[in-house]
């Protein structure tokens, strides 16, 4: 399985400036590719989830079109084509 | 106002940390305190709710806790007053597992006393304290309090479940205060391992048992070194003094237009000198749209207003609870900060006041210190630590 993480521009400085990151490996479901996305970059893990393994509540995790919070969470499964997509939520207006 | 994309205060220089909706703010000033520069935003776009400089042991270190909005909080500090920012690499204050809890924010961050240079603690949201024992690289969370009976009936206040004042004795290393809001004051004897609430004669009007052991919302409580047993507390209504460690509280709000407000403030040289900003309740804005900070002098018997170089119409002004501080100087500097993003100044113990900095993003935090002038003196000698990974700028 393969998975291309895409790293939103603030986190950026924590994968080496890369925007895509490939991880290749025996990842099936977001959680395990998340997993291997913290070996190869450790400062990302506590700036995308909570210290209790949770996705942060403003960050938004797509596998291709979907949102994971719709799909099964971190256990939504990944194919071997699908990008996932680490986005910022629309979350403006207050103060 | 002089403005600069840096500061570099000389020993006996004014800092002046200014901590807002949308960044961190660094000012400095030589000892007159009529010229400011600026340096700043640091941290672009995150929220700065807690500040702290330590000058313990030859540091010269700014410590922030900037919080994004998506990406959670870090603690970062500066050793050259803003030109480098540290960026741990993993979240260094974090809640066990077993808790269950995640961090919101740092709410106060406040160096330990001067003879363990490298203690710090910090208090957060969801109403925690930790503690550090290496300068900061590492933070374990303070059982003794998390473990504390009272803490699953602790209430959020309008700005969340916070623990946000650390009074430490300034001889007994074992003692010392928190408040939290809305839980109360408590109190450990024993280096944090137990823990009281010293709540008595603290009104909590909100809830039907007035004088409840515990629940009360503080917004914030000053101790003077020199008199660490006497505390003075700004409630969510009321406003309050102990003279026998929190074990029991009276009300001093005499002369004073709202017991309403947040900040309260111990004028460094005075042990009897405290100063506030009364807000109207309702409003949350200063009383009439007069701008006015209300200095006791007498330990709270009588309360005088001060005004002169303060908008004294239409100043529809709130200031938060770390938005007011006071140097080390003599006479004194005071500065507080507002919602609408103003800076003001006084040099002369709050006698007259200036504006000294306009149009920032709504002020959350203001901290000072005197460059190389701490309170601290009893100073011991230890091997600074290397930054970790450190960045230019902001």
């Amino acid at each position: 399985m393969q998975a291309t993480f895409i790293i939103p521009g603030p986190l950026r400085e924590f994968a080496d400036g890369q925007s895509d990151v490939v991880i290749s490996a025996t990842a099936t479901t977001v959680g395990q590719a998340l997993s291997l996305l913290w070996e190869q970059y450790p400062a990302l893990k506590d700036r995308i989830m909570t210290e209790q393994g949770k996705v942060r509540q403003h960050i938004n995790i797509f596998v291709g079109e979907e949102n994971i919070k719709y799909t099964g969470g971190l256990q939504t499964m990944i194919n071997d084509v699908n990008e996932v997509y680490i986005i910022p939520a629309v979350s403006g207006g207050v103060d | 106002m002089e403005t600069s994309g840096k500061i570099s205060p000389k020993p006996g220089d004014v800092l002046l940390m200014v901590g807002t909706m949308k960044g961190l703010f660094l000012l400095s000033s030589i000892s007159t305190r009529t010229r400011w520069k600026v340096s700043g935003p640091h941290f672009t776009g995150q929220v700065v709710y807690a500040l702290a400089y330590d000058g313990r042991a030859g540091k010269q270190r700014i410590w922030a806790a900037p919080q994004s909005w998506f990406y959670g909080t870090v603690l970062s500090h500066s050793d050259d007053f803003g030109v480098n920012w540290s960026v741990p690499e993993t979240a260094n204050i974090k809640f066990p597992e077993d808790t269950v809890l995640s961090l919101k924010q740092i709410w106060q961050i406040e160096p330990g006393l001067d003879e363990e240079p490298d203690v710090l603690y910090c208090g957060v949201e969801p109403a925690s304290l930790f503690k550090s024992t290496d300068a900061g690289e590492t933070w374990s969370l303070v059982r003794g309090l998390h473990d504390h009976p009272h803490r699953p009936r602790w209430e959020p206040g309008g700005g969340g479940l916070c623990l946000h004042t650390i009074l430490l004795h300034p001889t007994d290393r074992n003692k010392m205060y928190v408040a939290i809001s809305t839980g109360g004051v408590y109190r450990t004897d024993d280096g944090g391992s137990t823990w009281r609430a010293v709540n008595k004669g603290v009104i909590a009007d909100f809830l039907p048992d007035k004088y409840p052991e515990f629940g009360q919302c503080v917004h914030k409580v000053a101790m003077h070194p020199s008199q660490p047993d006497r505390l003075f507390l700004q409630n969510h209504g009321g406003l309050f003094r102990s003279f026998n460690g929190g074990e029991s509280w009276e009300d001093m709000a005499n002369g004073v237009p709202s017991d309403f407000g947040f900040p309260i403030v111990a004028h460094p040289n005075d042990p009897d000198t405290f100063y506030i900003v009364p807000l109207d309740s309702e409003m949350r804005c200063v009383p009439e749209a007069k701008l006015r900070v209300y200095r006791t002098q007498d330990a709270g018997k009588t309360w005088k207003p001060l005004m002169r170089g303060l908008p004294q119409k239409e100043a529809y002004e709130t200031i938060l609870r770390d938005g007011m501080t006071a140097d080390q100087l003599d006479p004194a500097g005071i500065y507080f900060g507002t919602r609408s993003g103003k800076i003001y100044g006084s040099a002369n113990n709050g006698n007259s006041w200036k504006l000294i900095l306009d149009d920032l993003p709504p002020v959350t935090c203001v901290k000072t210190a005197v460059i190389g002038g701490e309170i601290h003196t009893k100073r011991t000698t230890r091997k600074k630590k290397p930054l970790r990974t450190t960045r230019k700028g902001k």
